[in-house]
């Protein structure tokens, strides 16, 4: 019954975001810049297919991380906004699952999203090796339609799992979707520098005690960075399978973290 | 009028609305061009913020760099600017290569546009192999980056006892193409180290393919030949001390007792003695003729 109910309010979700013009704005942008990637690619001396990578990966990481912000802050507080936050926890609906149900939503939208991206990225690269002839192919680092690219994109994905559950978190004890979009960006760029934090005290001098709070500081934020191998996959350098599936657990762990959050201020907020 | 004809009319106002502002932009570009002595700004210097400013962007803002660095190459090799020419070149190769340090094509590429001499280039051979001593510092097992140095001495420096070490180097390295090492024993040999040479000819001896192994043993014979060169030419320096007067052909060398018979090089072909230069040649039919000029034998007083 639970799963049940789960999957209804994911479903709900999923329906409610994919009519959402915000998402359709990102998506149209996301593919248009993809298919640019040909145009800016020819005037790089040879480095047309690098380009594609760089930017259609890139382009995926980023157009899913405002997917997730826009629409994944939005979901609770535009149930309270509306009102209609009452009616549903007015039925046999514990607010958990509303939680779960909310996430599990999100994740299936930005999922498709991703894949629909992965999609023209493959689409171009297989037109630009389908165009070059095997000389120029040769002397690519990596085949245009290298596979090892999908692990990037499944390592994107564990970053947006995590960034939709931080969204989330934030969108549970804030009343302004305002407030959660800045909280979750704000995040999102300190956790795309965590590295730096984690490892601060070999970076700068500074007292024991003040560096070993910021290297604290880097452990607990989101390692958004820590999923990025964008750079070696582009130049055909090996990302080991141990890594990937590292990183997804640590993605599956981090966001499990940031949802019991949303789920603990959730259950105790109260609505007047 | 109808809905449709003023949607019509409001669609042609907002084409011709665009053409007349484009109309604009070209009289004042011809009426007020710009100045080539503007100046080029770079806004981020420094490498290390260029990679926190780029968050997990890198490689896309390294692409970026690399676009910049070919719009301000070719920018400038185009430009008739004096003052500041390719300014930025060193600067943008650095950031491009520091967000992404397998940029293999920002290296090569970037290290001949750094070394080209003027007008085409700066003519800085210190930034080129600094920057390509940067990718090998990135990725130590890629032969491309010893072979370029080598190449940038070898072209644009003209040291090529220092570009044969490089060769020599990228030849010992995984996936290095065979030809590299006759190359490298051969610009050494043009560099004027005979003893290097030696050694590195030896190692072509010792190859599993047949064409290398000949050209090691030729190579040798030539370093052998050079070496018998020069001591005749010192018998023959030998001969005008004493006699205050240079031989007429081998045979004064050979009636006083200096040599046994005619000298001849490891082909068999006798050694040309040339009493108007007092030089000791290799003979003109000699397999081993030409010999590597830089190696080349003794001068005569």
């Amino acid at each position: 019954m639970k799963a049940y109910r789960i999957r209804l309010v994911a479903w709900h979700v999923f329906k409610e975001s994919v009519r959402d013009r915000v998402l359709y704005g990102i998506g149209a942008f996301a593919l248009l810049l993809v298919a640019a990637s040909a145009l800016i690619g020819q005037i790089t001396a040879g480095q047309d297919l690098k380009i594609i990578k760089d930017l259609g990966l890139s382009t995926i990481e980023f157009a899913g991380a405002l997917m997730t912000v826009f629409i994944g802050v939005g979901l609770v507080a535009r149930e309270i906004d509306r009102r209609s936050i009452d009616s549903l926890l007015a039925k046999p609906l514990p607010r958990w699952e509303f939680i779960v149900g909310k996430y599990a939503g999100l994740v299936l939208t930005i999922a498709v999203n991703v894949a629909l991206m992965t999609l023209a990225l493959f689409a171009m690269l297989a037109w630009l090796r389908w165009t070059s002839p095997e000389g120029v192919r040769l002397s690519w680092d990596a085949p245009a339609l290298d596979p090892h690219l999908l692990l990037v994109v499944a390592l994107t994905m564990g970053e947006l799992a995590v960034l939709t559950a931080v969204a989330l978190f934030f969108s549970s004890f804030s009343s302004s979707a305002f407030w959660s979009v800045v909280f979750t960006i704000g995040l999102y760029i300190a956790g795309l520098n965590s590295h730096d934090l984690r490892h601060f005290t070999d970076l700068v001098q500074t007292p024991a005690v003040f560096g070993r709070l910021v290297d604290l500081v880097g452990w607990l934020l989101p390692a958004f960075d820590a999923f990025d191998r964008k750079i070696d996959v582009v130049h055909g350098l090996p990302v080991p399978l141990g890594f990937v599936a590292a990183r997804l657990a640590y993605a599956a762990i981090y966001a499990a973290v940031a949802l019991g959050g949303a789920m603990l201020v959730f259950s105790r907020r109260e609505f007047k | 009028m109808t809905s449709r004809a003023a949607g019509l009319v409001g669609a042609c106002a907002l084409v011709g609305g665009l053409a007349a502002a484009a109309a604009v932009l070209h009289a004042g570009d011809v009426g007020y061009p710009a100045t080539s002595g503007t100046e080029r700004l770079l806004y981020v210097r420094s490498p290390s913020a260029a990679r926190h400013l780029a968050l997990s962007f890198k490689g896309l803002a390294a692409d970026v760099y690399w676009m910049r660095t070919i719009q301000h190459f070719g920018g400038d090799l185009r430009s008739s600017r004096a003052a500041g020419r390719f300014e930025l070149l060193q600067p943008l190769l650095a950031l491009t290569t520091s967000l992404d340090p397998y940029f293999t094509v920002a290296y090569r590429v970037g290290a001949v546009f750094l070394a080209m001499p003027p007008p085409s280039g700066p003519g800085r051979v210190d930034q080129a192999v600094a920057l390509l001593q940067k990718g090998l510092r990135a990725s130590p097992d890629q032969w491309h980056y010893p072979y370029d140095i080598g190449f940038v001495y070898y072209l644009y420096a003209h040291e090529y006892g220092t570009a044969g070490t490089w060769f020599a180097r990228a030849a010992t390295m995984p996936g290095a193409p065979e030809w590299i090492r006759p190359l490298a024993a051969e610009t050494v040999a043009r560099g004027g180290d005979r003893a290097y040479a030696r050694r590195l000819l030896a190692e072509l001896v010792t190859s599993d393919q047949e064409y290398l192994r000949q050209d090691g043993r030729r190579g040798l014979a030539q370093v052998d030949a050079l070496d018998a060169i020069d001591r005749l030419q010192a018998l023959v320096e030998d001969y005008y001390t004493a006699a205050h007067v240079y031989p007429s052909s081998w045979s004064d060398l050979i009636r006083t007792g200096r040599l046994t018979g005619i000298p001849a090089d490891d082909a068999r072909v006798p050694f040309v003695y040339d009493p108007a230069a007092h030089l000791v040649l290799i003979g003109s039919t000699s397999p081993l003729a030409p010999l590597p000029l830089a190696l080349g034998p003794m001068k005569p007083r």
